[in-house]
């Protein structure tokens, strides 16, 4: 998409001779609206019971429509500078809608926690759809922003204004328009079913995922099992995707998918039981929670087991989430698209939705497990009394201590290291990918599995040996985000040089 | 080796079906009957004092209004053993083939170069001689519907195919 | 096939058949990988006769962007069968302008000034860097790696910019054409090139760090599709798919055209690994072999431009023909080290401007050809990593 802005998408198609036309009817239509709106209301305070329900109802309705009839009136009478107007308030219209989402999903639930389960559950998923659609968005913009980095480009600069922030609402809104191709000879109903079948689980994760201990649509029991049941899940629908398209390339990628996804649950089962056993419980809050006392609490840190498993599990959830380098399902210098090849529009962007909110889920179990959940690297003990305290005190608390905030931000983090390392390898190999995964990461998982329980019957929790690798782990740990960040900082400050190389500047009169 | 030196141990080997050398200075070359040029060819590969291991070219001329098709096979000899590690070229020859035009048939020599297959493969595509014992003897670059072997000087532009108008047709019209 | 198969080498199927045992057979499936295909590098058509991943047979189809190239040439002018030869192998177009050239002068005599000698040679590695950059990238791309291929464009938007000063043109160039060159270098050309060889001498170690020393690259590469020597020649392969079976042979050294017996450079080919900064899975003549050795190659352009720079002498740099080019009734056959390989041309003049019959022997189409034989008990993956190593353009296969 070369340059679509808020300005194009409202350039208004009458003619010249209809364009007065269409003003006069619709100012004389919204004024009729209006009108009768009011004068409906005003019967309205006449009467009691349902008719005074469905009076105002109605009268609220006409109010709208006459709204937006007095609203497409200025907007035909005078489109550019509506649409400049736009263009100027966007950036900050998109962010209050992504404020409002946020607060309509979540802030009930937060104020009302014992309420009916079902409202909760309602709320839970409207906030997650909304989470879903939103991350999704950022993130298929962020990765394109941080390949463009990667790869001294610029990515999307134009749409919306601010280094393209609107590309992916202008992709969402093309995507939306495209034909709906259905393959001759394909399975129509799997194939309409299987963008759905691999979309439904992943967003439906949401719902048992923790965004900190009280950010959470079901705090269940079993949440880390039901987790990884529906991660999981999306592979049938890449499957059925895959043989109802009735194309060969897409039967390789279904094929590879399933060989892949389902090779890799056994190393990730083994690197989920680490945590499990150390916490005792399946719940992911407690699991979130033993966590609070500063990052050398953290999972991964406590001895070098779990940090192993903290690896592998990672390196499992890329295979998963089928991100480079184990992205062989849609190796498009191999088969195509994979799966995908047949897929258009917007059943092509459920799958592409389903994988983004795959990779946040993925990084955010990651997170939760080993990287500390939703605390921040401080001990909460010590922003123990603005927990309670009034409402500024408790959002410093969020911002600073623990909070959604910060399982957010891992989690977006871990996503970028997913981007990252798409943008940086190449693709493995599929009888490379097998072997890796039985004859290494079978084998270090299994291993860890062993020595972690002996560990925990044979090592005292305050003994020197554990505080000793605890302290050790903590320092690795330390040492590899320290490079990380170090590199982040080399990076915003010499970003001009690294993006500016393709100016030419090097020839005569230039 | 000389091209000169090449047709004379070719010669002794093949009296009957090997002509002059070319007056030609500038590509050198010699004529090879077309019934003998298997074994000739065999001959090139294999003796030791030869060794022409790589086919470069095979080229086909139509020289008509004579009634013959010329295949010319580019050669080369390399060996290692020069300075520095690097491959010598040790003689290169042209050696051409006359067959006729109507009918033209020559012995495929994929199996002595494979390289020969696509080769010949083009050559019977653009200017219709047939390979015998070729082991996919198909057209390559035109269409396998094709009409036609293009090089020919004889060769007549159709003027639509498969319902297109082809270049010489929408010449005329516009005319 | 041929009477007696050459043997494929035992290397690469030993690889396969520790992925799959020979017991488990499944179904057997017809695969069409082309014309469309984002690792066909361009229309090139191959099917596949597969057993789930693993490939049992590829025949490669061709044709499909014939445009007549030879019967063109028997139709024009040799002047104005130039921009034609810019059509062959579009990623280096200045090679087939000179190649095109040096025949033609050969067939009638033509005399050439050394400056545009020189500034031939110039433009030739230039654009047979420009070439090996493009390959970089796209086998990058084929591996999965996308950055490396921004890169290498990157690189190369560089050298069109110098093409563009030179000639105005920045893929097509028509620049080299028989007498010398179209119009002499501009003003500030050679310090521009100068510095451009300065910027770009250290970036190839940097894209051997990123791209040809990664272990998931070694992995896919190296072992895979491994070309005997023996094999090599008969096929006919020329240029780094040659060099990278070991065979030291480059047309620029053993059979010298231009000016090349003046410059200093070395002629890279493809080792088994262990020694150096070879890598040990490397054995001579397999993808990563005929991938590096473009790598390497590069560095030795980058060598003869410096020289180049230093040397170039001042004067004529066209030596244009009296009227209207006849050409004798004679006939030439003339081989350049092109960026794929030895592109020639067999020229017969009839006494005319018009060329009696021109015959192109482009090293893609020859390089081509060895796919069926290569490409014999590979996984599908591995398809791209032979096809991408072997490096060819569809332009000068189907011409």
């Amino acid at each position: 998409m070369a340059e679509f802005t808020t300005e194009d998408a409202l350039r208004s198609r009458w003619s010249a001779a209809a364009r007065p036309r269409a003003v006069r009817w619709f100012s004389g239509l919204g004024v009729v609206f209006v009108l009768g709106a009011a004068a409906l209301g005003l019967l309205a305070t006449r009467l009691t019971g349902m008719s005074y329900a469905v009076a105002l109802a109605v009268a609220v309705v006409l109010l709208l429509t006459g709204g937006s009839c007095l609203g497409a009136a200025v907007v035909v009478q005078y489109p550019r500078a509506v649409g400049r107007l736009l263009q100027r308030l966007g950036l900050p219209l998109f962010l209050l809608a992504v404020a409002a989402i946020i607060v309509v999903a979540w802030a009930p639930v937060l104020l009302w926690p014992d309420k009916p389960l079902i409202v909760r559950d309602v709320l839970a998923v409207v906030g997650a759809v909304g989470f879903v659609s939103l991350f999704a968005s950022f993130a298929i913009w962020w990765e394109r922003k941080v390949a463009g980095r990667i790869q001294s480009r610029l990515g999307p600069m134009r749409v919306g204004g601010w280094h393209g922030w609107a590309q992916s609402i202008a992709d969402g809104l093309k995507l939306f328009q495209k034909e709906d191709i259905l393959p001759g000879g394909g399975d129509a109903v799997l194939f309409r079913m299987a963008a759905y079948v691999t979309f439904v689980p992943a967003l439906s994760l949401f719902i048992a995922l923790p965004f900190s201990a009280a950010w959470v649509g079901r705090d269940l029991d079993v949440g880390l099992l039901l987790i990884v049941a529906l991660f999981g899940l999306g592979v049938i629908g890449v499957l059925l995707g895959g043989w109802a398209s009735n194309n060969k390339w897409s039967m390789y990628g279904a094929m590879r998918e399933a060989c892949q996804v389902i090779s890799y649950e056994i190393p990730l089962g083994f690197s989920l039981l680490i945590p499990i056993m150390v916490a005792g419980t399946l719940r992911l809050t407690t699991i979130g929670e033993l966590q609070a006392g500063g990052f050398w609490t953290w999972l991964a840190f406590r001895n070098p087991f779990t940090l192993i498993a903290a690896l592998t599990f990672l390196i499992a959830t890329l295979a998963s989430c089928k991100r480079a380098p184990f992205d062989l399902p849609e190796a498009e210098s191999e088969l195509v698209a994979g799966y995908m090849t047949e897929y258009s529009g917007f059943r092509w962007a459920l799958f592409m939705f389903a994988e983004y909110a795959e990779m946040f889920a993925a990084g955010a179990l990651t997170a939760i497990l080993f990287f500390g959940a939703w605390h921040s690297p401080l001990p909460a003990a010590w922003g123990a009394a603005w927990a309670t305290g009034p409402l500024w005190q408790q959002a410093l608390h969020g911002v600073v201590f623990s909070g959604p905030l910060w399982l957010i931000f891992k989690g977006i983090f871990f996503v970028y290291v997913q981007i990252w390392l798409r943008w940086t390898l190449p693709r493995i190999r599929l009888d490379q990918v097998m072997h890796a995964c039985v004859q290494f990461m079978l084998p270090v998982t299994m291993v860890v599995l062993l020595a972690q329980t002996f560990w925990q019957l044979l090592v005292p929790a305050g003994s020197v040996l554990a505080v000793a690798l605890n302290l050790a782990c903590t320092v690795l740990g330390a040492l590899v985000a320290l490079g990380i960040a170090s590199i982040a900082v080399y990076g915003l400050r010499y970003r001009r040089r690294l993006v500016g190389t393709l100016v030419v500047d090097h020839l005569p009169g230039s | 080796m000389t091209p000169s030196e090449i047709v004379e141990i070719l010669k002794g080997a093949f009296p009957q079906a090997v002509g002059e050398p070319s007056a030609d200075g500038s590509h050198p070359g010699v004529a090879v009957a077309a019934e003998a040029w298997h074994e000739a060819a065999v001959f090139l590969r294999d003796d030791p004092r030869l060794r022409m291991n790589m086919l470069r070219c095979l080229s086909g001329l139509d020289l008509h209004p004579e009634p013959h098709l010329e295949l010319v096979y580019d050669l080369i000899s390399m060996r290692p053993g020069g300075a520095a590690g690097l491959w010598e070229n040790a003689g290169e020859i042209a050696i051409r083939v006359r067959v006729p035009r109507d009918g033209g048939r020559v012995r495929s020599v994929a199996d002595v170069w494979p390289a020969a297959e696509w080769h010949e493969r083009e050559t019977f595509d653009l200017l219709g001689v047939t390979f015998d014992q070729h082991p996919d003897l198909r057209r390559i670059l035109c269409p396998d519907d094709w009409v036609g072997h293009p090089l020919r000087k004889d060769y007549e532009f159709p003027t639509e195919y498969e319902g297109i108008p082809a270049a010489a047709a929408s010449a005329d019209v516009k005319k | 096939m041929p009477d007696a198969p050459l043997t494929n080498s035992p290397d690469s199927l030993a690889d396969v058949e520790r992925v799959v045992p020979g017991e488990l057979r499944t179904e057997e499936m017809l695969l069409n990988m082309g014309p469309q295909h984002p690792s066909t590098h361009g229309v090139l058509r191959l099917v596949l006769r597969t057993d789930g991943e693993l490939v049992l047979e590829a025949v490669p189809h061709i044709g499909y962007l014939h445009r007549c190239a030879e019967k063109i040439g028997e139709s024009v002018a040799s002047f104005q069968f130039i921009p034609i030869t810019d059509r062959l192998d579009y990623l280096a177009a200045m090679i087939n302008n000179q190649g095109f050239s040096l025949a033609v002068e050969k067939l009638a005599g033509l005399e050439v000034p050394e400056r545009a000698r020189y500034i031939r040679v110039i433009m030739a590695e230039l654009n047979r860097i420009a070439s090996h950059l493009v390959s970089f990238g796209t086998y990058g791309l084929d591996m999965g790696a996308f950055t490396p291929f921004l890169y290498g464009f990157r690189e190369r938007e560089y050298i069109l910019d110098l093409f563009e000063a030179a000639c105005g043109a920045r893929l097509t160039y028509s620049f080299i054409t028989p007498g010398g060159v179209t119009q002499d270098l501009p003003d500030g050309f050679l310090d521009n090139l100068a510095r451009f060889l300065d910027y770009f001498e250290p970036k190839i170690d940097e894209y051997n760090d990123l791209l040809s020393f990664n272990y998931i690259f070694i992995k896919r590469t190296a072992g895979v599709g491994v070309i005997s020597p023996e094999d090599a020649i008969a096929y006919g392969l020329t240029g780094p798919c040659l060099r990278g079976s070991g065979v030291k042979w480059d047309l620029r050294r053993c059979m010298p055209y231009e000016l090349y017996d003046r410059f200093d450079f070395e002629i890279p080919v493809g080792v088994a690994g262990g020694t150096d900064r070879i890598p040990r899975e490397v054995v001579a003549g397999d993808s990563w072999s005929r991938y590096f050795v473009r790598m390497q190659e590069m560095k030795q352009s980058v060598r003869i431009l410096r020289q180049c720079v230093q040397q170039l002498p001042a004067g004529e740099f066209r030596n244009k023909p009296k009227g209207i080019l006849k050409l004798p009734p004679k006939e030439v056959y003339l081989e350049v080290e092109g960026a794929r390989g030895q592109l020639g041309f067999l020229v017969v003049g009839d006494g005319k401007a018009v060329p009696r019959r021109v015959k192109i022997r482009g090293p893609s189409f020859c390089n081509l050809a060895i796919t069926k034989h290569v490409c014999r008990q590979v996984l599908l993956a591995d398809i791209a990593a032979i096809l991408g190593s072997i490096d060819v353009v569809m332009g000068e296969v189907d011409r």
